[in-house]
């Protein structure tokens, strides 16, 4: 059997025992009732979906790392009986990760879908915008699984590697700016802001803002690191940049934990 | 029925951090024979268990199955059923499903599915394992391990939380299987369980094989009847 069948037969199974989840359930209702909520107060303008972008920018992460990684404790005692069937690592660890978020990805964007589909706000522009943020929360997913699965593999301690996945998601959804911010303000005299440039990049979230609002030209609403970056790269070159690194966010979790799973003794 | 060994261990090593769980263990499991792994806790069988399934990598010494050595890939584990201590398994899928899914995994045309009706599973098969009892949640377990009619079968704690009619419906299966020319590692702290069911006896202590031989031959160097005993004077012995 080759990687991919054994990947795409286990991920079939967990993505039935996902569609029966309560929890899957509920996250989806989450979302559903933060986007019904702001299109009500505001309508179908740019200041709901901005609004809706701050929301998924904190969540999405915050899921997908707790989720991912609480989740995969409580299998851990599956994984390992799954890891006693004639399946190689890499096929086996694919299924699986592609069980826990393909679901989650698809619960996020159902949630936040469904209230624009009945209030009729699909027409073009809007559906564009739509489209940019579900791409990149689902990104966001993605590249939060895969550094809860890093977390989840290499540390036994369950205390430990949700309390990292915490930490984690603090300091990349609310201390990061507030680092870039005093770094401005002590190396305010020197010429910082390529330097800045470079210490964006190792920031998914602020990547994925600043893409997202790009795309619904709001640069006033940018927070700081995305203010600079947009001001250097100008919106292509940086849409380019900030894309490629997102993408990097993915694959280097992935790969990290793939590379945990294979030479884990469970 | 294969004629090689089963499982042959040579001078197997691991260590976790300073602690060495298992010490150069040599070992052979042969056909048409249960063994009982044996010994305290912190002794090394989950350790030597883990090995030869491939959870775990030895840090030195090699394990052959069926003639192949697990370094050569996973094909080995076709031959293997494995039963753990608890059963865990997706909460949302049913027991029917995880039959289904061992199938396609092995890519198996026709299982045995006797353990259903002598495990009184039939009525369980289509409820999700969130609402399955501990001793269901063990038999279906039962059932995907033997469902494959592997030429091995590791059984660790088989009869943990059974009712003693499933208990007993479980042992006679081991035994057919046994007699069908299947190895049967098992480990179980209830003793009367391996007293039932083992032909051979290995106890290991700090990750060294101190005995390994027939229960008759354990019984008679300790002089006990009783396997319990029997262990217990081993292990002071070995701690004299």
């Amino acid at each position: 059997m080759t990687l991919t069948t054994s990947a795409l037969r286990i991920f079939r199974f967990q993505f039935q025992d996902a569609l029966s989840s309560r929890w899957l359930l509920v996250h989806t209702l989450i979302y559903l009732l933060i986007a019904e909520g702001l299109l009500m107060s505001t309508g179908f303008t740019d200041k709901a979906l901005v609004s809706l972008i701050n929301v998924v920018l904190l969540l999405v992460p915050l899921v997908a790392l707790l989720f991912g990684v609480i989740h995969q404790y409580n299998n851990r005692d599956y994984t390992i009986w799954m890891l006693t069937q004639p399946l190689e690592r890499p096929g086996l660890f694919s299924g699986l990760y592609l069980g826990l978020t393909v679901p989650m990805v698809l619960s996020f964007s159902i949630g936040i879908t469904l209230p624009f589909l009945w209030h009729g706000g699909l027409i073009a522009v809007q559906s564009l915008k739509l489209l940019t943020l579900l791409g990149l929360g689902s990104i966001l997913t993605f590249s939060g699984a895969g550094v809860a699965s890093s977390l989840a593999i290499r540390f036994s301690d369950r205390v430990r590697g949700i309390g990292l996945a915490l930490v984690i998601w603090l300091v990349y959804a609310l201390l990061f700016d507030g680092l870039i911010l005093m770094g401005i303000l002590i190396f305010g005299n020197w010429p910082v802001e390529k330097a800045l440039i470079g210490v964006m990049l190792l920031n998914p979230i602020d990547l994925a803002r600043l893409i997202l609002l790009q795309t619904f030209d709001a640069a006033a609403m940018l927070g700081y690191t995305g203010a600079v970056f947009s001001r250097f790269f100008g919106s292509s070159t940086g849409m380019v940049i900030a894309t490629t690194a997102l993408l990097f966010w993915v694959a280097t979790p992935v790969w990290v934990a793939g590379r945990l799973f294979q030479k884990q003794d469970f | 029925m294969h004629l090689m060994h089963p499982i042959r261990i040579s001078n197997l090593h691991k260590a976790f951090g300073p602690v060495d769980v298992l010490n150069g263990v040599d070992l052979t499991f042969h056909p048409s024979e249960t063994t009982a792994i044996v010994g305290p806790n912190g002794a090394g069988k989950t350790s030597l268990i883990k090995c030869i399934l491939g959870l775990t990598h030895a840090d030195r010494g090699t394990i052959d199955v069926l003639g192949r050595s697990i370094r050569d890939g996973v094909a080995y584990r076709d031959h293997i059923g494995y039963m753990p201590q608890q059963a865990h398994f997706p909460e949302n899928l049913t027991g029917r499903q995880m039959v289904r899914m061992v199938r396609l995994l092995r890519e198996l045309d026709d299982i045995d599915h006797a353990l259903v009706r002598t495990l009184h599973l039939d009525a369980e098969m289509d409820k999700p394992f969130r609402v399955l009892s501990g001793g269901t949640r063990q038999k279906i377990s039962a059932l995907l391990a033997f469902m494959v009619r592997p030429s091995i079968l590791i059984l660790d704690e088989p009869t943990a939380g059974l009712d003693p009619v499933s208990s007993a419906a479980l042992k006679d299966h081991i035994a057919e299987r046994r007699a069908e020319g299947a190895s049967v590692v098992l480990t179980s702290h209830v003793l009367a369980d391996l007293e039932e069911l083992a032909d051979r006896v290995v106890f290991l202590l700090d990750g060294r094989i101190c005995f390994d031989g027939a229960l008759d031959d354990l019984r008679q160097m300790t002089g006990e009847r009783r396997l319990e005993r029997a262990i217990a004077t081993l292990l002071e012995g070995e701690a004299a």
